[in-house]
């Protein structure tokens, strides 16, 4: 690889540290590797790997126990995730990175296309065109129309996937992160899914993702990183 | 009048006693000072139930000298019981002063209810009668926070209450007691006015002063002041209208004078009778008319 | 990002207070009454910083002393020390420093408030529409007409029948007066709004459609608020950042997501985890 890359992660480890059980619970420890422009890194490993954890800690929905994550932001700049503050990590989470997590946190009463309007919402995009936006996502990800109007609580799990995929999507971040988008998706949509992913990358978005099933690392991984379960720390009480 | 003389000469000119008069006249001039502010004072008892214009009555007695003359009136008539009373009590104790019934020949005029018709001049001092002086206790019980309220002139409770009543009524049904703000500051309860009234104080050539003897407050309309009703930009102040129904000004029964703020009757025979609330003013349109 | 409030070292202690006050309270002393004097220590050396438009919550459990923070930042009461920095455009206001009129001048023209229980921001006496009519008058607006329409347009825009605009707050259920309270908040568009407790006591269904109308006002205005709440699905909704209080004092801060999936401290930790 010439290029330099968006994202390096480097010697990451997280570990919880709960207080009541008197536990430290490792998830993931000293992973490496670097996420470029247009490509995308899959994580896998077993169960307990703690791929998971290194997306969040990226997301800083964890708190990172050491390490650096390095990101190259638009304007230039670098900066390590691990150190930057709550207000650049959100400013980031608004203009840049963006996460596909296989659960969908939504306000309650929100029709459908609002829920993946949001971000653009958020970028302060006039809400019609926002929503004009979300309704081709939507209609692209085979969500029916008569739902487009409607909160996603009732929604089958299929559904909820591909509207937080949508919301995922629908701002073009510079980095996205991909949390199993396709876990509960029917062939067909996953298809779908997957050339749309694939427009992403040759639209120049960085991702970095754990996917269910090998087939889809075969399909769309163009590097792929290995995590194995961090050694066993169990019963280890806390100092 | 005997028994009365004899009392007369057992109270000091003015009946109360010099101090008393001087600390009214020292709060007279705070209130002046401070247009539209109350100022507390410590009433006195007087020899009439509070209620009854003690306040008023406190502060003709503490201005009037030997040489004024005095007008009293009570709801625009000076043969009222209650201007009687207080009439002869102010001329009882206060050796040498004169009375009339004519707006034009008094210097001092205590008043309950109205402002004369006949525009005051600068020599003339008006005394109003006050029975609650603070606009705010409708909308606020606490003096603490009126007081505050006041001082930040923070009078949008009382505006509310005109939204209220325009929303209740499509109109501001206030009829007495009109809120009123005086030199852009303090929003006074003209006293018991009608709405009619409340445009002469402003930028009144007489010095206007209002006493509750009760809520022992006094203050001041001085001369030449602006004194701004409470209203709203698209729905003004307005004064009573005595057009009929078919929107002809109506006029006195017995000047008939049409300018003047008109009491209704019942006539003896039963149908509605409107004459000047301002018996003074009726007289001298009468003189006018060479009846 | 612009700031728009900075808190510095707060404290606020209910009773005379002692040396031993500060010494002998917070969160590993398991106690906000100083044994000494026992007073209270509602808050202790409490910094926070807001910016333009962000929603900030404040979580904590009763007597943690969350609702007193925003009570002194609205000047309901006043804090035993601290500084706090309200920042306006090109103006800045110290606002402990302020005089009565000052502090009045931007509760009523820059600040908003939402509480728990709506006699505190309502009066009960006059009309829902007579309520913004208030907060307008107060901002010299003297057009009964326009007064009324903007009004309606408020009522309107917080789902309160307009129709009913001139009924007591009294007819109205729960949810409703919620609503009238939030719309005489954000009759003068304030950039500032602080909202305590707003859906406690409100069914789940009504406190959604609050929570969304909270949401869709920040984004549509840019308003920056505090939300005080002992209610973590509120946090989870609303807030990007948060801070979390127990006995006057912050024990932790972070963003909303990660406060409530990587907690950090004991408390948080258990907070988390019994919460349904």
């Amino acid at each position: 690889m010439t290029a330099e890359p968006i994202l390096s992660v480097e010697g990451f480890s997280k570990q919880f540290e709960l207080h009541e059980q008197g536990k430290i619970i490792p998830s993931s420890s000293n992973v490496n590797f670097d996420v470029y422009a247009g490509k995308l890194t899959a994580l896998i490993g077993p169960t307990g790997a703690g791929k998971s954890s290194v997306l969040k800690g990226i997301f800083r929905t964890y708190l990172p126990s050491s390490g650096r994550i390095i990101y190259h932001a638009v304007n230039g700049h670098t900066l390590d995730l691990v150190q930057a503050d709550d207000y650049q990590i959100l400013d980031l989470r608004r203009q840049e990175i963006g996460f596909v997590t296989q659960f969908l946190h939504a306000l309650p009463r929100q029709a459908t296309e609002d829920v993946v309007a949001q971000p653009l919402f958020q970028r302060g995009v006039n809400r019609d065109q926002a929503r004009q936006k979300a309704r081709e996502l939507l209609e692209q990800l085979n969500i029916p129309e008569r739902l487009w109007s409607v909160p996603p609580a009732t929604f089958s799990g299929g559904e909820k996937q591909r509207v937080n995929l949508a919301r995922g999507l629908i701002a073009k971040p510079r980095l996205l992160l991909l949390d199993e988008p396709t876990a509960s998706l029917d062939p067909a949509t996953t298809d779908r899914v997957v050339e749309m992913i694939q427009a992403m990358k040759i639209e120049g978005t960085a991702m970095l993702a754990i996917f269910h099933h090998p087939d889809l690392v075969e399909r769309l991984a163009d590097n792929v990183v290995t995590l194995t379960p961090p050694l066993a720390l169990d019963n280890k009480e806390v100092a | 009048m005997t028994a009365m003389r004899k009392a007369n000469a057992a109270y000091p000119f003015g009946f109360l006693d010099e101090y008393a008069k001087k600390e009214v006249r020292r709060t007279i001039l705070k209130a002046i000072a401070i247009p539209g502010y109350q100022v507390p004072y410590s009433s006195r008892e007087m020899p009439m139930g509070r209620g009854f214009g003690t306040g008023g009555l406190q502060l003709t007695l503490s201005i009037i000298g030997a040489d004024d003359t005095l007008k009293v009136i009570d709801q625009g008539s000076d043969d009222s019981v209650n201007a009687v009373n207080l009439r002869s009590f102010i001329e009882m104790t206060c050796d040498g002063i004169d009375t009339t019934d004519i707006t034009d020949e008094a210097n001092v005029i205590q008043s309950r209810h109205r402002i004369p018709e006949k525009p005051l001049r600068e020599d003339q001092v008006i005394v109003l009668q006050v029975p609650y002086p603070d606009p705010l206790v409708v909308v606020e019980p606490s003096e603490d926070k009126r007081k505050i309220m006041h001082g930040e002139a923070d009078y949008s409770r009382l505006l509310v209450k005109l939204y209220e009543d325009i929303v209740q009524f499509d109109e501001i049904t206030i009829s007495h007691r009109y809120p009123t703000r005086i030199n852009d500051h303090y929003v006074i309860d003209p006293s018991p006015i009608p709405r009619w009234d409340v445009p002469k104080l402003n930028q009144s050539k007489a010095l206007v002063l209002l006493g509750a003897g009760r809520e022992k407050k006094i203050y001041a309309v001085p001369p030449y002041t602006d004194a701004e009703p409470l209203a709203f930009d698209d729905v003004p102040f307005r004064v009573e209208s005595f057009n009929d129904e078919n929107g002809q000004r109506r006029c006195c029964d017995r000047c008939g004078d049409n300018t003047s703020f008109l009491d209704e009757f019942t006539s003896s025979v039963g149908n509605k009778v409107y004459q000047c609330s301002d018996s003074d003013w009726c007289r001298e349109q009468l003189v006018a008319k060479g009846e | 990002m612009e700031k728009i409030l900075e808190v510095r070292n707060l404290s606020k202690v209910f009773g005379k207070g002692c040396p031993n006050c500060f010494i002998k309270t917070g969160p590993d002393l398991d106690t906000n009454i100083c044994p000494d004097c026992g007073s209270v220590v509602a808050i202790h050396d409490l910094s926070l910083d807001l910016y333009k438009g962000e929603i900030l919550g404040i979580m904590g459990e009763s007597g943690s002393g969350k609702s007193t923070v925003v009570k002194n930042l609205f000047f309901d009461q006043e804090p035993t020390s601290g500084r706090a920095t309200f920042f306006d455009d090109d103006k800045q206001y110290d606002l402990f420093g302020l005089n009565a009129a000052q502090k009045r001048h931007l509760r009523n023209h820059r600040f908003g408030m939402v509480y728990q229980n709506p006699h505190l921001g309502l009066n009960f006496g006059i009309s829902s529409g007579g309520n913004i009519a208030e907060r307008l008058l107060m901002n010299d607006l003297r057009n009964y007409s326009e007064i009324r329409e903007r009004a309606r347009e408020l009522l309107e825009r917080t789902e309160v029948l307009t129709n009913r605009m001139d009924e007591l707050p009294g007819n109205f259920s729960g949810g409703m007066q919620q609503r009238v309270q939030i719309a005489k908040a954000l009759a003068i568009n304030p950039p500032l709004l602080f909202l305590d407790e707003v859906t406690t006591g409100l069914d789940l269904s009504v406190q959604a459609k609050i929570l969304d109308l909270i949401l869709e006002i920040q984004q549509e205005m840019n308003t920056a608020m505090i939300v005080v709440t002992h209610d973590l699905g509120v946090v989870r909704l609303l807030a990007g950042r948060t801070i979390v209080m127990k006995y006057g004092r912050i024990i932790e801060s972070g963003l909303t997501d990660q406060i409530l999936e990587d907690p950090q401290h004991a408390y948080t930790q258990r907070l988390v985890a019994s919460a349904l």
